[in-house]
């Protein structure tokens, strides 16, 4: 007997009572939509925590002035201006994992357009500040090492600066004034949106970090920065990085061997690795409990499947009277069972597409749909017709030919 | 002329509850080939346990049946059914057709179970149906034919393989009188032309007429054999 032959009959056998087989196959439909609905969400929601963990930038090591120490008062990270625009070219160009390396030097300010202003943070750093972060402008032009090294007054604002201050206007080339010193806006960076901690990146100002060293901010120590932050070549050579960064600062500073480091240096990738750890285990979950659903599917197969045989004794004693092997009828009725579970898992696909479509343009979730998960559910749901259609099967080709014969 | 069938010493017992049922005494029967032979006894007789083994749908509990002298008393499931499917045709009182398919399908179906190409199976059926008359009714679903010619399609389904022997079961108790006597004068037919052994249960005297030889039961053991 041929699978084709077998497969029509099963599916003529389905087309018999179709309120019975919909009703059936409603069961795998939703637990296949299920899972492919929650798995799209799940890994949507793991795509959006690594795309914000590539906007505060990935493989970064932030290195903080260490704490001072004054009459036996410890005082936190920071407190002691060592850490200069200098240790930062240093480090990009000695330490090998190191891709780039940023001075930074924020402060609060006013700054003034016209009869606008607006109190945001300005930022000194490099050039290769917004490499490291990648961050691209959206309009204009990233200032250059030249400005750098010439301290120009040229500023960069980010998109909530441009619209409190400028509203529609257009604000290249326009000039603004930071604690009354005239910067000239040179570009605007792209919207970056909010930090892991809520801050929004977009309410900035950057500047050379020399500028906002000798002209705005003033400092006391030529040269001093606040942060420096370094993006190492891979993950891979973070920790290395880490090590080489510290001997080269320990010798930077001339710290002898046995004393404090006078910087402290933080990895961010752990917090992030723990932030994707999260959103993967939350995505199993869903997936997990969706195929609950596709289980109880199974099982309302298998029930249909039961009575199926109990209703179609005769034929089945008819069958085995004209030459059907018990394996035969085996088929048969297994095959009934794979067809309208691939049925079901075939809409459910579809469906599953159409929901996770729906739940991304009303609840504004981020999707997506992965090939995997779509023949991941359509295997599971033939194997779940496999296995849950076994049983009745079996036991329609076990009965006796005679015994059938006899049913009414 | 050789046995096609030949049953020796064929017991039968069913266990219902704790009570064992002797449904075959110790049955002795050859039928030749070529023989059309009625098989009668009141019910209860055990003249359909008796038409169940020969027709290798039942095991006796003991004794033993050779079919073309092979023995099949000991035949394992999958080899009783390919005997009923090639060498075996059945005929049942109540037709026992499948409601949702075309009177063709019901023919084709023995052909389905022993590997005939998909092309092959729809000529024999249709030749099948010739030979009964009824070519014209092919695509009809069983409702929609009279009892005799739903019967017609239940004999071009048991002719369908070439069979040597075909087992009727009361093959007119659901019909006419009218109607019985052209199955019969089919059977008569096939008997006389083919060459095809015909085994017949029936309780009807002017249907028993038919046939060559009547065998008849009564509490499970041949009685009278002419």
């Amino acid at each position: 007997m041929n699978t084709l032959s077998t497969v029509k009959i099963a599916t003529n056998a389905l087309s018999i009572n179709k309120m019975r087989s919909g009703l059936t196959m409603l069961g795998i439909i939703i637990g296949v939509a299920a899972v492919i609905a929650m798995i799209s969400v799940g890994s949507g929601a793991r795509e959006q925590v690594s795309k914000q963990i590539s906007s505060i930038g990935s493989n970064l090591l932030i290195i903080l002035p260490g704490a001072a120490t004054s009459g036996g008062l410890r005082m936190g990270f920071g407190s002691t201006p060592t850490l200069t625009s200098d240790d930062a070219k240093a480090i990009a160009a000695e330490v090998s994992g190191a891709a780039y390396a940023a001075p930074l030097l924020p402060g609060t300010a006013q700054v003034v357009y016209g009869n606008q202003n607006w109190s945001t943070i300005i930022t000194g750093t490099s050039p290769g500040f917004f490499d490291l972060r990648d961050w691209p402008v959206e309009f204009g032009a990233i200032f250059t090492q030249r400005d750098v090294d010439g301290a120009t007054k040229v500023a960069l604002v980010g998109r909530t600066v441009k619209e409190n201050l400028f509203g529609d206007e257009d604000p290249m080339g326009k000039i603004i004034r930071i604690k009354k010193i005239p910067f000239k806006v040179i570009g605007v960076l792209s919207g970056k949106g909010q930090s892991p901690m809520g801050q929004d990146q977009d309410d900035s100002v950057y500047i050379p970090v020399t500028t906002a060293q000798k002209k705005l901010f003033g400092t006391t120590f030529p040269g001093m920065v606040r942060i420096i932050t370094v993006k190492a070549v891979s993950p891979s050579v973070l920790k290395e990085a880490e090590k080489n960064i510290v001997a080269l600062l320990r010798q930077r500073h001339h710290i002898s061997t046995g004393r404090e480091d006078d910087f402290s240096i933080r990895n961010l990738t752990e917090i992030l690795a723990t932030a994707e750890q999260a959103a993967r285990i939350m995505s199993i979950l869903l997936g997990s409990i969706a195929s609950v659903s596709l289980i109880v599917g199974g099982i309302g197969i298998m029930n249909i499947m039961l009575v199926s045989v109990t209703e179609r004794t005769r034929e089945i004693g008819i069958r085995m009277a004209v030459g059907a092997r018990g394996g035969d009828i085996l088929m048969q009725f297994l095959i009934e069972a794979v067809v309208l579970a691939i049925i079901g898992g075939c809409i459910g696909i579809v469906l599953g597409i159409v929901g996770s479509w729906l739940i991304s343009h009303f609840a504004g979730w981020e999707i997506s749909i992965s090939a995997v998960a779509i023949f991941l559910s359509f295997g599971f749901s033939a194997l779940v017709g496999v296995f849950f259609g076994f049983y009745p099967a079996r036991k329609a080709s076990l009965l006796a030919p005679v015994e059938c014969l006899r049913y009414e | 002329m050789a046995s096609l069938i030949e049953v020796i010493n064929l017991i039968k017992i069913y266990k219902m509850g704790n009570i064992d049922f002797h449904a075959l005494r110790d049955v002795s029967l050859a039928v030749d080939e070529g023989e059309f032979v009625a098989v009668m006894g009141a019910s209860g007789s055990g003249k359909s346990t008796f038409m169940n083994i020969i027709g290798c749908l039942d095991k006796p509990t003991a004794g033993n049946y050779l079919m073309d002298g092979q023995e099949v008393a000991s035949l394992g499931k999958d080899k009783l059914a390919d005997i009923r499917n090639k060498k075996i045709g059945f005929v049942f009182q109540s037709f026992n057709l499948l409601q949702r398919m075309s009177a063709l399908q019901n023919v084709e179906l023995p052909l389905l179970y022993n590997g005939s190409p998909v092309k092959d199976r729809k000529i024999r059926a249709i030749a099948a149906l010739k030979s009964v008359g009824l070519e014209d009714r092919a695509y009809h679903r069983p409702s929609q034919l009279s009892g005799g010619q739903q019967q017609r399609v239940a004999i071009a389904r048991a002719l369908i393989n070439n069979p040597s022997l075909i087992l009727a079961d009361e093959p007119t108790g659901n019909l006419d009188s009218q109607t019985s006597v052209e199955i019969m004068t089919l059977f008569k037919r096939l008997n006389k032309e083919h060459g095809i052994t015909v085994v017949m249960v029936t309780h009807e005297p002017d249907i028993a007429v038919y046939a060559d030889r009547h065998v008849y039961f009564k509490d499970g053991k041949v009685v009278k054999d002419e």
